[in-house]
């Protein structure tokens, strides 16, 4: 399964992209493979305040609706409109054109809550 | 639920194995849910064509007249007008009209006939049969010797004319026993995906035979179980344990035109007495303004926030792009074209009530001669 170097990752499958105290959010490529074809997703709206591993959008598969969790605290300043009409580019591009939002971090500290794409991937081993 | 050795296993399970495919339990048997992706499978069928193992279906072998034998009155489609080499789909119901299962007959003989029926009831349905039919009534359940792959899609009969000749004569809803790969088997022109296509009846040991062949023609993609559930909730088609159920009789689940009034059948009483005093629930479609799909045990409200009914199936449908699904609501409210939300405590979405043929050009009726 496909990783990412310079993300952090949760537990949850998603990844988050930190630049600057503002971050990219998406999921991970196990996450959108366990998933299956996406087919719907909920997106939050701008100006939302999200917690660290806070519920922040719902994503729909052919066979399942699951939640997707903030990677880190803080308030939600972009959302990725293209996949209202095409939630499917998460399948093709987890990493980059299926980026779910961005937030504006307000505690950096949390970072060491997550893990490099080595404990990522060595994770992945673990739960088979 | 049953642990993974304790799953029946189909003919076909190192094929699927091979393939790549996502295995998950289904009615007791270790099933594909997906190889190369649902929606894939789905557009695949609907444009192309596609094969499913679909061995996990129970086949019984009844031989008698099928009046005096007692198979007539366990089935709530006639039979005594079936012509020889022809099918017809049905229900058999428990004495308080509730559905054990449905099922397409087949009329193989005269007196001899071929019944098809779901996996996860196959038990159940050969002890009602057992119990119900006649003396003089020869009862033989073959499921364990039959696989079973379907055929399906707009190209389906150019793939299987290939293997057999005359397969072309087969119109929609007839069967009849034909040459393939050295064996006589039966072909029925009947499927669960709304394109033309064809169910093939198979020796056990030799379905993987059949599978490997016309998984070799260039057209030919394998389908799972996920493209197979979309395929039929957009044709309106109902599924065991969704729509029918020994808590729902056929009139409820929009199934009246497979139930006849002009012979007997056991629970027929109960339904004749819903008939006249009227239905308090009916089976309608759910469609979704959006592309999020109603989910099974996903309440239907009104826009009152009033409770009318339970969703029984949904998915997101690639044909129409949009969330649809079935469900049961309370009869006045039932009307197509009143607005509804379905969901449950964490979402709501609106929604119209619909018929259930969503999906409309499907070639099941395509002519092929």
């Amino acid at each position: 399964m496909e990783t990412v170097e310079h993300l952090l990752y949760t537990k949850e499958h998603e990844w988050i992209n930190i630049e600057d105290g503002e971050a990219t959010v998406g999921i991970s490529d196990y996450a959108q493979e366990s998933l299956g074809d996406i087919t719907f997703i909920e997106l939050p709206s701008v100006g939302d305040e999200v917690e660290q591993f806070g519920e922040f959008v719902s994503v729909e598969s052919v066979k399942a609706a699951s939640d997707v969790f903030s990677p880190m605290s803080g308030e939600v300043i972009a959302v990725n409109e293209d996949l209202n009409e095409n939630p499917g580019m998460i399948n093709k591009s987890p990493y980059e054109k299926g980026w779910i939002a961005r937030i504006k971090l307000s505690d950096s500290e949390e970072q060491s809550n997550l893990m490099t794409a080595d404990e990522y991937s060595k994770f992945l081993v673990s739960v088979g | 639920m049953l642990t993974h050795d304790q799953l029946q296993k189909t003919p076909l399970y190192d094929e699927h194995l091979a393939l790549k495919a996502r295995m998950v339990p289904f009615g007791g048997w270790e099933m594909p849910v997906q190889y190369d992706g649902i929606i894939k499978e789905h557009d695949h069928t609907r444009q192309i064509v596609s094969i499913f193992d679909i061995s996990h279906m129970g086949e019984f072998i009844v031989d008698g007249d099928c009046v005096e034998c007692g198979l007539d009155a366990i089935v709530t489609m006639p039979l005594v007008d079936l012509p020889v080499g022809s099918c017809r789909y049905g229900c058999i119901l428990n004495e308080q009209g509730g559905v054990i299962d449905d099922l397409i007959v087949f009329r193989i003989e005269e007196r001899k006939w071929f019944l098809v029926v779901n996996g996860a009831t196959t038990q159940k349905d050969k002890a009602h049969f057992q119990k119900h039919l006649k003396e003089g009534a020869v009862f033989k359940d073959v499921s364990f010797q039959t696989g079973k792959i379907d055929i399906q899609g707009p190209l389906s009969f150019n793939v299987l004319s290939s293997f057999v000749a005359d397969v072309g004569k087969l119109d929609y809803y007839t069967c009849d026993y034909f040459d393939l790969l050295g064996e006589r088997v039966l072909i029925s022109r009947t499927g669960y995906t709304g394109e033309l296509g064809y169910e093939i009846y198979f020796p056990w040991e030799k379905t993987k035979d059949l599978w490997q062949e016309l998984i070799g023609h260039d057209s030919v993609q394998p389908a799972g179980l996920g493209a197979r559930d979309i395929l039929r909730i957009e044709m309106g088609y109902s599924l065991y344990g969704h729509e029918l159920e020994e808590n729902i009789s056929p009139l409820e689940s929009g199934l009246s035109r497979f139930v006849s009034f002009d012979k007997d059948f056991i629970g027929k009483d109960v339904l004749l007495k819903q008939k006249k005093e009227g239905l308090t629930r009916r089976i309608v479609g759910i469609s979704s303004e959006n592309r999020r799909a109603p989910r099974q045990g996903q309440r239907i409200y009104l826009g009152s926030g009033e409770e009318i009914g339970v969703v029984t199936s949904g998915t997101f449908s690639p044909s129409l792009n949009k969330g649809i699904g079935f469900g049961f609501v309370k009869t006045q409210h039932a009307d197509s074209g009143s607005p509804v939300i379905f969901g449950d405590n964490k979402s709501k979405n609106a929604a119209v009530i619909s018929s259930r043929a969503f999906y409309k050009d499907g070639s099941l009726r395509n002519k092929t001669v």
